[in-house]
């Protein structure tokens, strides 16, 4: 049939079409399957590779930052989870929602749109630091186009202003910018973690697949310090400042043998949980980072050159008549003219003339060597930013003036916490330890001896007599145990050169109890306004009240009944 | 009757004093429309997440496959010989709307291819896809077979008028589209392999001429960019770059429903539409590709099978280009995501949302099935 004819090539056709179009598609699954199953250049691990690229991102965890503790485990820093709510500003522009935004936030539109408009060419700002996670979650609830939240810790100070200064804070970055926090933030601060999440071409994150490493806390740290003596002291210091209308005033104390600080006390201060009244005044923890000049206090290290030189005893007579002394062209007077007295009484005193004879006895150098010895302007090495070395200067020439002056602690500086460190050398026993701001943990490090048991114990029997009758630091008793230390009136320096007549610096310095040292404590108030404003008068106060909480607290058995003193030594029953 | 045994081995002669089934009532061919089934199925599961797990563009490409189904079983009602009678008609009514088009058409993105008529849209274009190669088998089944040189040269304007006035709109895809529908036409009307390899060298010889004289520069772009997809990574390759991602990542399994990163995030520039093979070759891996490949591949052969054993020369010329047609479209599509082809905008057949290419794809197998229906009928 001719119809048969003219199909019989056309079929053929389509056997061929058949044939060629099975070949095409296996052109296309050999495609796919050199994608997806062989491994070549560009083959399929490449291309898995490049998938995970696209939208496999790793983000940071936060850690949890250490807590800072006192010696007892009281909190005094500790991190608490925030939200804070950040904005992508290329999509927020975009919504229509800025007014309910705004008005969620607690922030004025115009503001919204002002920080919009500045950030404008950003992918990341943030709207608000630190929201409570609940408020937060509340915010973010409601999804607003290209706001979301990020988990932070917020640092919360549970002593608040107590302990503020030593302490210290961090930033909205949760770094240590003052203080402890600063001093030690690589220890504290923990490494953050790393997650792994999928994103989308828009970077909204998707879903977590998992933790590549969790985020390691940072250490605890817990400080010397004890926090019931430390309100004890803030507020016995308060008190004294504000009654004495005086400038600031610090409290240090140390433990007498370990050198661990129990309580390092400023005013004024400040609240670190809301920063109020922050300033550079009330931010320094002037224990640390102000050095005075130290007067009168430092008497007691011209004594240890005096005692060392072999050419005095506590019991050598001194004769004081008439009452001043002449040095160059300056007159160094005593309140009244005590006549021959011992050298001990020249410290229980404080006489200006007994020191001054024997400072040009034995010249400056041994008793500037001694102040050294001492520590007097080296770095006391806490580590604490900001932390002062005080000043010892070593003249090129020393009239007699400098020599005098330095014999009774003009002309050098030292911080409360030198002193402390001084005072803590006669403690314990002629050893100095360094001074600690954390708690040590077993040994204490091995101290250094600075000065004979025999020289130091005299000291302390001299530092005693001065709290007894005929001393200048009566009101620095403790009911119950004998104390011992040295008080402090300096003028101020003037800013303009020279002293003011009129503006002091009052310090004490003791030990407690003298007999068997626990504690050792400075007390500085600066610039008393008022009648009362010699160390005796302002500072010794203090001491009392803070040493009387600081004995209780440390359990040490109260060992006289009577608060009259039974005074061991030569001093107190020396009559006048 | 030779034919009626191959068909129907397993019947007895008592069948046919029985009455036709329904599916033969109503002009259905059983496996065609099993296979078309599966395949719709197949894509609106892989839609559900090709469009983000979007249950409205699913119930959407649903109502689509519906009104594509009906269109089907309505085309597959109409005799072949009205198909013929119309043929001539229907070519020139539609060239006539094509004219329309580039006169008072309606566009986007720079370009006319629609027609408004009282608030409903339609795109001439898609229907020529039907009506070419119809009007050329109508025209070739007329006359001798091989055809000859005169009636090649006229079917080749039969077929060019229509391709050039959608060149005008422009749009190149389609009416590379349309032209090859109607050469497929032409080629199982059997002519000579003289012209086909003549035809071949022309084409070989005018390459150069038409990358430097015809193509666009987005155009040339395209194929600069298939060959070298990281000449332009964000711009033209980007597509390509993100769709082979897609495809590779997938390894054998996939990733598991609606678990592909680069569809599901979005790198995956439209994913439900022309790249969702990307979205299933991630997903389901080598697998689903496979079990894809071989619907497309058994509709195909049920497609030539069909005319194979058409009864006039008009049928079997129009089953060969159909399903020809059919093809291409896989082809360009699958080519196109695997960085084979060029990027042109080629919807994967029954796959892709879309509802314009899959009613006149639908069409196209109900005008299969009114032949295959010719075919059981003279074999009656």
């Amino acid at each position: 049939m001719t119809r048969e004819r003219r199909q019989s090539p056309s079929t053929w056709r389509f056997y061929l079409v058949i044939v060629a179009l099975c070949s095409f598609l296996a052109l296309l699954v050999g495609r796919v399957l050199s994608l997806q199953i062989l491994n070549t250049e560009r083959g399929r691990q490449f291309l898995q590779e490049q998938g995970a690229m696209r939208s496999v991102r790793i983000a940071e965890i936060p850690a949890y930052r250490g807590v800072i503790a006192d010696r007892r485990g009281e909190p005094l820093a500790v991190s608490t989870p925030v939200v804070s709510i950040w904005a992508n500003p290329a999509k927020l522009r975009k919504s229509t929602r800025l007014p309910e935004l705004a008005q969620a936030l607690n922030m004025p539109l115009a503001e919204l749109r002002d920080k919009l408009e500045r950030y404008a060419d950003r992918q990341f700002m943030y709207l608000q630091r630190h929201r409570v996670p609940a408020e937060a979650r509340e915010i973010l609830e409601r999804r607003f186009q290209g706001v979301y939240g990020e988990r932070e810790y917020r640092r919360f100070y549970p002593a608040g202003e107590v302990a503020a200064q030593l302490v210290g804070f961090t930033n909205l970055d949760d770094r240590g910018i003052a203080g402890v926090e600063l001093a030690y933030n690589d220890w504290l601060q923990g490494v953050p973690g790393k997650k792994k999440y999928i994103k989308d071409l828009h970077g909204e994150m998707v879903r977590d697949i998992g933790v590549l490493q969790p985020a390691r806390p940072g250490k605890d740290l817990t400080l010397s310090i004890d926090l019931r003596l430390q309100y004890l002291q803030h507020r016995e210091l308060q008190r004294a400042v504000t009654a004495s209308g005086a400038a600031s005033g610090t409290v240090v104390t140390l433990d007498a043998h370990t050198a661990e600080v129990l309580a390092m006390v400023n005013y004024p201060v400040y609240n670190p949980n809301s920063r109020k009244g922050m300033s550079s005044d009330s931010m320094r923890n002037r224990a640390i980072t102000d050095y005075y000049e130290p007067g009168s206090t430092v008497k007691t290290l011209t004594l240890v050159a005096a005692l060392e030189s072999g050419r005095y005893s506590t019991q050598t007579i001194i004769d004081t008549s008439p009452g001043y002394v002449r040095v160059g062209p300056k007159m160094y007077p005593d309140p009244r003219n005590y006549g021959e007295i011992t050298v001990s009484r020249v410290i229980e005193k404080s006489s200006q003339v007994g020191v001054t004879k024997m400072a040009l006895d034995l010249g400056h150098e041994p008793i500037w060597e001694v102040f050294q010895r001492f520590g007097i302007g080296q770095p006391p090495g806490t580590g604490f930013p900001g932390e002062s070395a005080g000043r010892l200067p070593n003249r090129p020439r020393w009239y007699a003036t400098d020599k005098v002056s330095l014999a009774f602690g003009y002309g050098i500086g030292a911080t409360p916490l030198q002193l402390a460190s001084a005072y803590s050398v006669f403690a314990n026993g002629g050893v100095w330890q360094p001074v600690s701001l954390l708690a040590l943990e077993g040994e204490k490090p091995r101290g250094k001896r600075v000065v004979s048991p025999a020289i130091a114990a005299r000291v302390l029997e001299v530092l005693h007599a001065v709290t007894g009758e005929h001393g200048t630091a009566g009101r620095a008793r403790v009911p119950g145990y004998p104390v011992g230390g040295k008080t402090g009136t300096v003028r101020k320096m003037n800013p303009d050169g020279g002293y003011f007549d009129d503006r002091y610096i009052a310090l004490f310095a003791g030990v407690a109890p003298s007999d068997r040292p626990r504690v050792v404590t400075v007390v500085v108030i600066n610039d008393p306004k008022g009648k009362a404003y010699s160390g005796g008068a302002v500072a010794a106060p203090v001491f009392s009240a803070v040493t009387k909480g600081a004995l209780r607290l440390l359990n040490v058995p109260p060992t006289q009944m009577p608060a009259v003193a039974a005074a061991p030594g030569a001093g107190a029953g020396a009559p006048g | 009757m030779g034919d009626y045994v191959r068909q129907m081995p397993h019947q007895g002669s008592q069948d046919l004093a029985r009455p036709p089934s329904a599916a033969m009532r109503f002009h259905i061919d059983v496996p065609l429309l099993l296979l078309l089934l599966a395949l719709t199925g197949y894509g609106l599961f892989v839609l559900y997440s090709a469009s983000g797990q979007s249950m409205p563009a699913v119930v959407r490409q649903g109502r689509f496959f519906l009104v594509a189904y009906v269109v089907m079983i309505l085309g597959a009602q109409i005799s072949l010989q009205r198909f013929m009678r119309w043929a001539p008609w229907l070519y020139v009514a539609g060239t006539g709307t094509l004219v329309a088009v580039i006169l008072v058409g309606v566009g986007a993105k720079g370009a006319q291819r629609w027609l408004e008529i009282g608030g409903f849209r339609f795109q001439p274009s898609e229907i020529m896809k039907l009506v070419v190669p119809m009007a050329v088998a109508w025209f070739l089944a007329e006359r001798i077979l091989p055809p000859r040189f005169l009636a090649i040269v006229t079917a080749l304007g039969l077929i060019g008028l229509p391709a050039v006035l959608i060149l005008a709109q422009p749009d190149l895809g389609t009416a590379l589209l349309i032209a090859a529908s109607g050469l497929f036409v032409l080629f199982m009307a059997g002519i000579s392999w003289r012209y086909i390899s003549g035809a071949a060298l022309l084409a070989a010889a005018s390459a150069w001429p038409v990358w430097v004289f015809v193509l666009k520069d987005y155009q040339k772009q395209r194929i600069v960019t298939m060959l070298d997809p990281q000449s332009d990574k964000l711009g033209a390759g980007w597509n390509i770059i993100q769709s082979k991602t897609a495809i590779g990542s997938g390894g054998w399994q996939g990733k598991g429903w609606m678990k592909g990163t680069q569809s599901q995030l979005d790198f995956l520039p439209e994913s439900h539409t022309d790249f969702i093979i990307a979205v299933l070759a991630e997903e389901h891996g080598m697998r689903g590709v496979l079990i894809l490949m071989s619907l497309y591949l058994l509709i195909l052969l049920r497609g030539f099978w069909i005319g194979i054993g058409a009864q006039t020369s008009f049928g079997r010329m129009m089953a060969g280009s159909l399903t020809l047609t059919f093809f291409v479209y896989i082809f360009v599509n699958m080519g196109m995501v695997a960085g084979l082809l060029p990027v042109v905008g080629v919807p994967l057949p029954l796959v892709s949302a879309g509802g314009t290419s899959v009613v006149t794809l639908m069409a196209g197998f109900g005008l299969l099935m009114a032949i295959s229906t010719e075919q059981r009928m003279v074999a009656r």
